[in-house]
């Protein structure tokens, strides 16, 4: 089985890509009105709660962050995959990721920016948000820089921004190419802008290359520290279940095995919507399929090593707070968890499913499923059995609301998502194009090799 | 002398690559292969730069620029900020603390990288730019394009070069 055929026309590649711009099969509207009226439930929950106040999300203290906080570590964590996807095998020269890399930055790109609505929706008083920008102000103070709070927002910024250049950057050839085959209406102005008057000279493709590789460079070391830096959140307090060495580590692995979840949902849905049977193929699903697969794995052995420093180490209100994540009123959630993130990803090791679809789309989503409930409960339990025993007879429920602007935020990033395939090329052209021309090259190298060797025989 | 442009269409790097070596070798009037000759691809292809020759990227200087910049910004804001409310009760912990300040200069330090990163690679890169006198919408297809300037009396010359090496379509225009 083939990544990708390697006589298909580079013409035929653009015009492929480029019909998927503008018509792709009706699904694609089905998603966006489903899409639009799940962000709409949110949209509605986030004024109810704005109006009224944070008491209508049934948070209070000590549960004050609730699904919302849970839901963000969940939004930056399904993040990594698309740095991972771009930037790592960009530098481990692994050509297969070239159709599909595109789709797994903007999903990088959107998820990050449904986790900063949370950072808003969960301060309940929005109106307020500018007092966590670091700026020097009225009340003559400044944010505590020693704040893993404030690393946070600053991670996220970088982050984001970066990941926008990344982008943007690595689809200027490309817009070119929309720019030189739409002729009319808004798209050719839009695409003429972005384009730059890109010409795919030689003195462009020089600088390209060395920008795109520096900025891949960066982007490694900056998705790892996002990430634990987000874990800091939780490991630099005191709190029992969140005061643990590993947590960084962890929550890295776990970002990118709800990412690679999410790319091979995304994967499957594109390649049916837009027709990109051809460029997304099976083949390279396998692969993708077997990166999630060792990805949970290293998870997997990430969480029993929490598990097992918790029992160990004999602290004994952590070991209580474990306890209770097993037997508390949370245990159905934390085993559904580890069902879902430990067991279910062993399908992905028989070689009939890495590339049976319905069984992949299933397994990717109850993936994704597992790890949202793995960051709830990382959040809920600890703070409903902390060190104070008042908090111990305190569990939460979240509210309609609390649920309404979660699912919403999932409306939202489909919207943002499925919009941008729409607008710009989710598969890359020039890339695309590049692999194709590299294996011809190097299947006819490898026929003149064999010629030869056949003529070498039979010579002697 | 006024100066003609022409570019010519190669449907493989082969074709290109004997027409640069050709245009190399030869010397003809108000033609410079290093100045006058540029190479169009629709991928990129490293081929293509070895056999154009060594040319400078200075896109790394940028970057290097901007990370320090970056991430001596950030330390210097933040320390600075620090020191000012040192009458504040610190409790016997240092008023500038290197290792929590070291999260946001190692974030800014990437953030300036890729920032800068990007300025150089449009100032090198000479983006924005304008349309070039001739373009094809072919070289974004799957047509490697060979754009040439030099004087008019050169253009007999060009136009044998090229159609000596299989040229698929040659267009000209008179330059400035």
């Amino acid at each position: 089985m083939k990544d990708i055929r390697e006589d298909i026309a580079w013409a035929k590649i653009n015009n492929d890509v480029l019909k998927s711009l503008e018509s792709p099969r009706k699904l694609f509207w089905v998603i966006i009105i489903c899409a639009l009226g799940v962000f709409g439930i949110g949209v509605g929950c986030e004024v109810y709660q704005y109006s009224t106040g944070l008491g209508v999300a049934n948070m209070d203290n000590p549960h004050v962050w609730g699904l919302y906080i849970a839901s963000f570590i969940f939004w930056i964590g399904m993040s990594h995959s698309g740095t991972l996807l771009s930037a790592i095998l960009h530098l481990m020269h692994a050509d297969w990721r070239k159709p599909i890399y595109r789709f797994a930055e903007a999903m990088t790109t959107f998820s990050l920016m449904t986790a900063g609505l949370f950072v808003a929706v969960h301060l309940g008083r929005l109106w307020q948000l500018y007092y966590a920008l670091p700026y020097p102000n009225e009340r003559g103070i400044w944010p505590n820089f020693q704040s893993p709070l404030l690393w946070d927002a600053m991670a996220i910024f970088t982050y984001l921004s970066s990941s926008i250049l990344f982008l943007y950057v690595g689809m200027i050839p490309d817009l070119a190419i929309c720019r030189d085959n739409i002729h009319t209406g808004w798209r050719k102005k839009l695409y003429t802008l972005l384009s730059l008057g890109w010409e795919g000279t030689d003195r462009l493709w020089r600088n390209f290359r060395v920008t795109y590789l520096t900025i891949a460079c960066f982007l490694i070391p900056l998705a790892v520290s996002v990430h634990s830096i987000v874990a800091s959140d939780f490991a630099m307090s005191q709190q029992p279940g969140w005061h643990i060495t590993s947590f960084p580590p962890y929550f890295v692995a776990g970002a990118l095995y709800s990412g690679c979840a999410a790319i091979i949902t995304l994967f499957i849905i594109l390649r049916y919507v837009f027709k990109f049977e051809e460029y997304m193929t099976l083949s390279i699903l396998k692969k993708t399929v077997r990166l999630t697969f060792a990805i949970s794995m290293v998870w997997t052995y990430l969480n029993l090593i929490e598990y097992a420093t918790v029992w160990y180490s004999h602290d004994e209100v952590a070991k209580a707070v474990l306890l209770q994540k097993a037997t508390g009123p949370y245990a159905p959630f934390w085993w559904m968890m580890n069902f879902l993130g430990s067991i279910v990803p062993l399908v992905l090791a028989f070689k009939r499913f890495q590339t049976h679809i319905p069984v992949l789309l299933t397994v990717s989503l109850l993936l994704n499923v597992g790890m949202w409930l793995e960051r709830w409960m990382i959040v809920a339990p600890t703070f409903s059995h902390g060190y104070y025993p008042w908090t111990w007879d305190h569990d939460q429920w979240p509210s309609l609301v609390q649920w309404g602007i979660v699912f919403g935020s999932f409306g939202w990033f489909t919207l943002l998502f499925m919009v941008f395939c729409k607008v710009f090329p989710s598969v890359s052209m020039y890339e695309v194009k590049e692999m194709v021309y590299h294996r011809s090259q190097a299947t006819k190298k490898l026929e003149a090799t064999g010629k030869m060797a056949t003529a070498g025989k039979g010579a002697h | 002398m006024s100066k003609r442009h022409l570019l010519a269409l190669f449907s493989n790097f082969d074709e290109a690559e004997a027409v640069v070596k050709e245009l190399r070798k030869i010397s003809l009037k108000g033609f410079d292969a290093d100045k006058d000759m540029i190479v169009k691809s629709p991928i990129e292809h490293p081929e293509v730069e070895e056999f154009l020759g060594d040319k400078p990227v200075r896109v790394q200087w940028f970057t290097l620029g901007g990370a320090l910049t970056g991430g001596l910004l950030a330390f210097f804001l933040i320390s600075g900020a620090q020191g000012n409310f040192f009458a504040q009760l610190k409790g016997g912990k240092p008023v500038v603390p290197f290792p929590p300040n070291f999260v946001l200069t190692y974030e800014m330090f990437i953030l300036g990288g890729v920032y800068i990163s990007v300025l150089g690679f449009l100032i090198c890169a000479g983006l924005p730019a304008r349309r070039s006198p001739l373009y094809s919408a072919k070289v974004s297809e799957d047509q490697i394009g060979i754009l040439v300037q030099a004087d008019e009396t050169a253009s007999g010359t060009l136009r044998s070069i090229f159609t000596k090496h299989q040229a698929l379509e040659i267009q000209e225009e008179a330059g400035k």
